[in-house]
């Protein structure tokens, strides 16, 4: 029951959350110089248009009842046409969100995954050359921006040596399975067509891995240094002493209170992984939403801009609560309500 | 007879290495315990009675601390020297230590009956082989002796639930449940308060009693051991200066650093403030040479500055390292 | 007979020496402060230590274009034949610009917003606080700072605006944890019942006790301030061509991948050397002061 409260609680406090950050954004947008309808129209449209369009657009109301009318159609699902592609927005992000969810979904697992058993070898063997070696390339990978990873994936595994494909997100010969997820790799297991599929994960691997390696090499830090504190508790010492074997209490006895920290870094590293994919998705032309958005920013495309934000905005809030439900899990001390500690 | 002792600490060195240069924390510990024995460890703060039991667990934090000379011997094998393997079986099968803080020795994220199971899984009686049932079984057990009510349902709690009191009866009933043969407790029941302390360490010898457990009971308080123990050791900066059966202890001190500590005890009768030992424990980054509690004798001797003195035996049993008492020596 | 300010001073020398000790003992730490030092003193001098330093600015010289490194140019030229180390050495510069001017910026309001809203926890002016915190925070840092960049005109100064708008939250939370933790301890209750006013609570009782953490993420964030506008200019969204800051670099080169890859590949380094630098010198900072985890 007190779970059900918890997740209500923090429903609310995400309605909230976003209702700001739609404030926000059209702060921003409104910030901009220049006429909105004008633009829309472009420098040749003759004045009556222009001035048509303004009616349409209520810029001539006052500033809360445009935010009202935004917000509106907002939650209708239209966010306005965009400047560049002429279209409805909405089409727009339903085409190019599945690439970008595909993409930061995998990189998330490799993240999660990869850092957390990396972390934990490391402490396993600590201070042995393992440890050290983990070490040098987490650290490395923290301090690396993405972008440089991707520019330096692309020059070596794409265009030196090869090994995979730097650009889309599948071969020009294979036929694109019936989108079904939007997921290229689940489409593709769904049309049972396993050439598809793997064709997709070759060109998932390395923009994915250039946007992981960022997060994964926090996560292993973290898991490590964590593992490494819990490692001189008490607890742990009175384990040993019980004559509890060193295998079973690195796997689980020391492994599940320190997984706590990690996993509530997890929720920022996706935020950091969904920033840095605007970059890698421009670098290895990944046909997704942060490409757009970077397109649309570059460009100026206010509606377009204001709906990436607030759409990411939704997935990284969806995202914090999965990852807080998880901690609690974890830790029965946040579920049951402990209060101080006697 | 010397093969009949469970544990046999011979001459244990043992060094910090900190900001600032080395600490020479044991200087050669000589501490020995018989099967069926309740041992006493008193000594104050700071003068290495914890690090004595840590490193015959081998807990001791590896990096800043360092054994750099001794034996310590279980049943007649060395601790210092075994594997990880052979370890481990001394201390599920042999050995177990009921720590100081019971809230910083229970995992905080495990339930108790997780806990429980893993200690009972990993000891004697738990052969890796018996089933979940039976371990739970033993564990129910275990918490039944500790005078823990409703056993069952405190197994599906979590430490964070338990009060304080009870945290330290799980610690000890974690000890006791895989029949191991030797028990190290430190200073239970100080972080609680002195009625609840009380009821531990009854708690204690009515088990120890029972299972015929041999206990190291480590205090400050020589109160509580004068109530448990059949022998006491009385440690001071990282040597232990006295040993006597705790009757000839308490009527017949004599080194003069137990003796200030009887007199620093204030009592009922007789009226007047106690008396304290002047002076401080030593900076183990340069301890004195000699006796390292010199300084702080008033009887000490020009040979107390220069030489260490060993432990000489004055009667049965007893021993005192102190060059006062050297020529009372009985035959060896 | 020793006075007390001696026995004071030589105690304060104690504790620096205990620092430089902890701080030290970790190899890398020293190597952190080398290279901020290096890089620092490299953005300080440039005009004087590097070897051609009107290539900084709008210059032009198609003979030596596209050059690989060699002695000449230790680090190749790039399409229009500017020399990529010179180049590098001013882009220090505007790094170290951003970092310093956006904390700047960023750090007092952050700071002051989280004591106030820690303090008075469970009030109205600690939920209007926190929930703007939240909202900056529920977008993906890097992308609140390109929207804001989007819609102003693209340049360092607007960036570092941008970014400043997206990280002060950042030490606002930090302090608020530690200002609604520090407000029940002895001392804050005892100088409110002293009647101390509530200007010296915050600043006196608690800030004091704040300085660490506070110290040590600013450290780690230099780095971090610095990747955000490397990864602006990057885009376009910040610094123009011809300023050689270090992400533009990269954006320029990365049209000339494989072949001119030094374009690139150089300025992506000297970003990586950079943030390398600082995080190191955090984690030194760190466990000197031994502050917890950021």
């Amino acid at each position: 029951m007190r779970f059900a409260a918890f997740l209500g609680r923090r429903a609310v406090h995400s309605i909230f959350v976003l209702l700001g950050l739609s404030i926000l954004i059209f702060i921003i947008a409104r910030i901009m110089p220049g006429d909105p309808a004008r633009m829309a129209v472009g420098a040749r449209a003759p004045q009556w248009v222009v001035d048509n369009l303004r009616e349409q657009m209520h810029l001539t109301e006052p500033l809360y009842m445009q935010y009202l009318y935004w917000l509106r159609d907002a939650l209708r699902g239209d966010f306005g046409i965009s400047l560049v592609t002429r279209r409805p927005v909405a089409a727009d992000i339903k085409e190019f969100f599945p690439a970008t969810l595909e993409l930061a979904l995998f990189a998330g697992i490799i993240n999660g995954a990869g850092g957390i058993m990396l972390g934990a070898i490391s402490a396993w063997q600590k201070d042995k050359w393992v440890d050290n070696v983990v070490r040098v390339i987490s650290y490395l990978g923290v301090v690396t921006p993405s972008f440089v990873f991707a520019i330096l994936f692309l020059l070596l595994f794409g265009m030196t040596l090869n090994w995979a494909p730097t650009m889309g997100r599948l071969s020009q010969e294979i036929a694109r399975p019936a989108t079904v997820t939007g997921l290229l790799t689940i489409d593709c297991l769904l049309a049972r067509n396993p050439a598809a599929f793997f064709d997709s994960i070759w060109h998932l691997i390395l923009p994915a891995v250039a946007l992981a390696l960022g997060g994964m090499s926090q996560e292993a830090r973290i898991t490590r240094s964590t593992m490494a504190d819990n490692l001189s508790k008490d607890y742990i010492a009175s384990a040993r002493s019980l004559g509890i074997p060193g295998s079973v209490i690195m796997r689980s006895f020391l492994l599940k209170p320190s997984l706590i920290p990690t996993v509530s870094i997890l929720g920022l590293d996706f935020a950091a992984t969904l920033g840095n994919a605007f970059l890698v998705e421009l670098i290895f032309v990944w046909p997704g939403m942060s490409r757009y958005g970077i397109n649309a920013m570059l460009r100026k495309d206010l509606n377009a801009i204001s709906a990436v934000i607030l759409i990411l905005g939704v997935v990284f809030i969806l995202t914090n609560i999965a990852v807080d439900v998880i901690v609690a899990r974890l830790d029965p001390r946040i579920q049951l309500g402990a209060g101080r500690s006697e | 007879m010397e093969n009949d002792l469970l544990l046999n600490i011979k001459d244990l060195r043992v060094n910090f290495d900190v900001f600032g240069g080395t600490l020479k924390v044991l200087d050669g510990v000589n501490f020995t315990v018989s099967s069926g024995e309740k041992v006493g460890l008193v000594g104050e703060t700071g003068c290495g009675k914890t690090t004595t039991m840590k490193a015959v667990l081998r807990v001791l934090p590896m990096p800043p601390a360092r054994i750099t000379g001794g034996e310590i011997l279980f049943k007649g094998r060395d601790i210092l020297q075994m594997t990880s393997r052979e370890l481990g079986q001394v201390r599920g099968e042999g050995m177990a230590m009921v720590f100081q803080d019971p809230t910083a020795a229970l995992n905080p994220v495990f339930t108790i009956g997780e806990q429980m199971d893993a200690a009972v899984k990993y000891s004697a009686a738990g052969d890796k082989r018996l089933s979940g049932k039976e371990i739970r079984k033993r564990a129910v057990e275990a918490l039944k002796e500790v005078a823990l009510p409703d056993p069952e349902r405190l197994l599906k709690n979590y430490p964070f639930q338990l009060s304080g009191g009870m945290r330290q009866r799980v610690c000890i009933a974690m000890a006791v449940a895989g029949d191991r043969e030797l028990i190290i407790a430190d200073e239970p029941g100080t972080s609680l308060d002195v009625s609840i302390q009380d009821q531990i360490l009854r708690l204690l010898r009515g088990l120890t009693d029972k299972l015929n457990t041999s206990i190291v009971l480590i205090t400050h308080t020589l109160g509580v051991v004068r109530e448990l123990a059949d022998r006491v050791y009385v440690m001071y900066a990282g040597n232990m200066v006295e040993v006597a059966p705790t009757k000839e202890l308490f009527s017949r001190a004599l080194h003069p650093y137990t003796v200030g500590l009887m007199a620093a005890v204030p009592k009922l009768t007789g009226g007047g403030i106690a008396n304290g030992i002047p002076g401080r424990i030593p900076d183990y980054l340069n301890p004195p040479v000699g006796c390292r509690f010199h300084p702080r004798c008033d009887q000490a001797m020009e040979v107390c500055r220069l030489e260490k003195p060993r432990f000489y035996r004055v009667s049965e049993d007893h021993d005192v390292a102190c060059f006062l008492h050297a020529g009372e020596e009985t035959g060896r | 007979m020793v006075s007390a300010k001696a026995l004071v001073s030589a105690q304060r020398r104690e504790d620096l020496q205990r620092s430089w000790y902890k701080f030290s003992r970790n190899r890398l730490s020293i190597v952190g402060l080398s290279t901020v030092l290096l890089v620092t003193f490299l953005a300080v001098f440039a005009p004087l230590v590097a070897p051609y330093p009107e290539h900084a600015s709008a210059f032009v010289d198609f003979a030596n274009a596209s050059r690989s490194p060699c002695p000449t140019y230790p680090f190749g030229t790039d399409v229009v034949g500017r020399d990529i180390m010179s180049r590098i050495f001013f882009g220090f510069r505007f790094s170290l610009v951003m970092g310093v001017v956006v904390l700047s910026l960023v750090v007092p309001p952050g700071v002051i917003l989280g004591l106030v809203a820690g303090y008075y926890q469970g009030t109205w002016l600690d939920t209007v606080i926190m929930r703007t915190t939240d909202i900056f925070l529920a977008v993906p840092p890097l992308v609140l700072a390109l929207a804001i960049c989007s819609v102003l005109t693209p340049n360092l100064f607007n960036a570092m605006i941008a970014v400043s708008l997206m990280w002060w939250p950042w030490y606002c939370r930090l302090v608020y944890g530690l200002a609604s933790t520090l407000r029940s301890e002895f001392f804050v209750v005892s100088a409110e019942l002293l009647g101390a006013s509530k200007f010296h609570i915050l600043f006196r009782e608690i800030l004091a006790n704040c300085v660490s953490p506070i110290f040590t993420k600013i450290s780690l964030d230099m780095g971090w301030v610095i990747l955000i506008g490397a990864s602006l200019s990057f885009v376009g969204l910040g610094a123009q061509p011809p300023t050689p800051d270090l992400g533009t670099m990269v954006a320029d080169g990365s049209k000339y991948l494989p072949d001119q890859w030094w374009i690139a590949v150089f300025p992506a380094l000297a970003i990586v050397l950079v943030v390398l630098g600082f995080n190191l010198l955090g984690d030194g900072l760190r466990d000197m002061l031994g502050a917890e985890e950021v």
